[in-house]
């Protein structure tokens, strides 16, 4: 499969210019353990709408944790987080409001296995945005379409493949017009001829402007896609910069032999 | 005087049948209802309520449900709660009952993967319609056949109702023993239609075990 294939002309250096100054995410002094184990040391970390940072480095570096404490699935003991002007605390009514404005995908899908494809995607928009059926069904085929499976509507998930349901899961998520996507590596868990489709929706998504944090280690597409590229080691930002630099020109020594690894894989 | 063993007698111990259908269906019904408010606690994760919960479940499958009823029955008039056997028993079988199932459903509901709840939780869901549109329904699935099982055991329970003077099945069928002088009649009438009842429920349980069995 090609970009043509999938409709949409990326053209990244025009969108770039487009991303705004505010910032909608603000993480300061951010810190998190899981037990004895100290998961994220004061992290800071400020993104702007519009702005595309990937995440990556080595497994157990906090980085799925990382963004799992954006949406308060992983709760944090010290430090702040603000998205698009609230602060995350731990009152239920203030997270389920946070959580309704940012999107996220899985590795491993998640969607609900007893509903039809269509289901999943209009269950949150009726129940936390208060659509009727109609409107949800008609907004839920929008979303369908554009992640080019409006045929599968009626199938259940078991029916679909791995990259079909991931495709499915980001239109679940983009029912509900978030201002944010959160992607926790979204294609690790797929077969490697699935993962294109789901990378091509990824850009698509990029193009018109979404607010997008990604932790994956799909570096084609963080070198073409991502205004920032950031690395983790042991629960810290070590390397927060633009792709080129990032990819031609690394200078932290955990950093070059991170992307030595992986780049060889 | 010894009555004859018939038509009437097992109109008596037809009654008992009508009893014990009665209790256990209100057993199974409140038990249900504070089943689910034990699930819920046992999966709340606040600490104190799945300790209390925990706590709950433990003494109910620790105890047996004789002493459960007995309790009931001697233990609410000492509380200042005068009842009667009817009411003594339905409260002793519908907390019985409400352990048990908030057990099997405890487990439903922790088998449902928890990727099920984050993705219900991270589209902004809240926790009601987390439980009721994403766990509950996968839950059920989970937990029918188990709780089609306890329905069984429920309904041989009751018969230990008959101990404090509560009569249904097996009290009917022990009344027309004494006044028939035909024992094994009596509780041989009384075992077909306990096995009338449960051996259908059984099975359909098995069938359901099988079923989701083969679907998992």
């Amino acid at each position: 499969m090609t970009d043509k294939d999938s409709g949409f002309e990326p053209d990244h250096n025009v969108s770039h210019f487009a991303v705004g100054k505010e910032p909608i995410i603000t993480i300061e002094d951010l810190n998190k353990w899981f037990g004895d184990f100290h998961a994220l040391k004061n992290i800071n970390l400020q993104v702007a709408e519009r702005e595309r940072v990937v995440i990556c480095g080595p497994s157990g570096s906090g980085k799925s944790t990382l963004i799992r404490c954006i949406n308060h699935l992983d709760v944090f003991q010290k430090g702040r987080i603000v998205v698009d002007g609230n602060e995350l605390t731990n009152v239920a009514r203030n997270v389920d409001a946070i959580r309704a404005e940012v999107g996220m995908v899985f590795q491993q899908f998640n969607l609900f296995p007893h509903l039809t494809v269509l289901q999943n995607c209009m269950l949150a928009p009726m129940r936390v945005r208060g659509k009727s059926k109609a409107e949800a069904s008609q907004t839920a085929m929008k979303f369908l379409e554009r992640v080019r499976i409006p045929e599968q509507a009626s199938k259940y998930p078991a029916e679909l493949s791995g990259g079909q349901q991931q495709r499915v899961a980001i239109a679940r998520a983009l029912c509900m017009s978030p201002k944010i996507m959160l992607f926790d590596e979204p294609t690790s868990a797929l077969d490697p001829e699935m993962v294109r489709e789901v990378l091509d929706t990824m850009v698509a998504l990029a193009d018109e402007g979404m607010t997008m944090l990604c932790v994956t280690h799909e570096m084609g597409f963080a070198r073409s896609v991502a205004d920032r590229v950031i690395f983790m080691t042991a629960g810290e930002i070590v390397v927060d910069t633009p792709p080129l630099e990032f990819f031609d020109s690394p200078d932290n020594p955990r950093l070059r032999e991170f992307l030595g690894q992986i780049l060889h894989n | 005087m010894i009555q004859s063993f018939d038509y009437n007698a097992v109109l008596v111990i037809l009654s008992g049948v009508k009893a014990t259908l009665i209790l256990s269906a209100i057993a199974f019904g409140m038990g249900g209802f504070f089943g689910l408010l034990v699930a819920l606690a046992r999966t709340s994760g606040i600490k104190l309520l799945e300790r209390l919960s925990s706590a709950y479940i433990d003494f109910f499958q620790g105890t047996p449900m004789l002493l459960q009823l007995f309790l009931a029955y001697y233990g609410l008039p000492v509380l200042g709660f005068p009842v009667n056997p009817w009411t003594a028993v339905t409260i002793g079988l519908t907390l019985h009952a409400s352990a048990y199932l908030g057990e099997i459903w405890r487990g439903g509901i922790q088998a449902v993967p928890r990727g099920q709840t984050e993705a219900a939780a991270a589209l902004g869901l809240s926790y009601h319609h987390r439980m009721r549109d994403v766990v509950f329904p996968q839950a059920f699935r989970l937990s029918l056949a188990p709780t089609v099982g306890f329905s069984v055991q429920l309904i041989k329970g009751t018969s230990l109702a008959a101990i404090i003077g509560f009569v249904e099945l097996s009290r009917s069928a022990q009344i027309i023993a004494s006044t028939t002088y035909k024992p094994l009649l009596a509780y041989g009438v009384a075992g077909i239609f306990y096995f009338a009842i449960c051996f259908p429920l059984s099975m359909y349980s098995m069938r359901l075990a099988k079923k989701y069995n083969r679907e998992a």
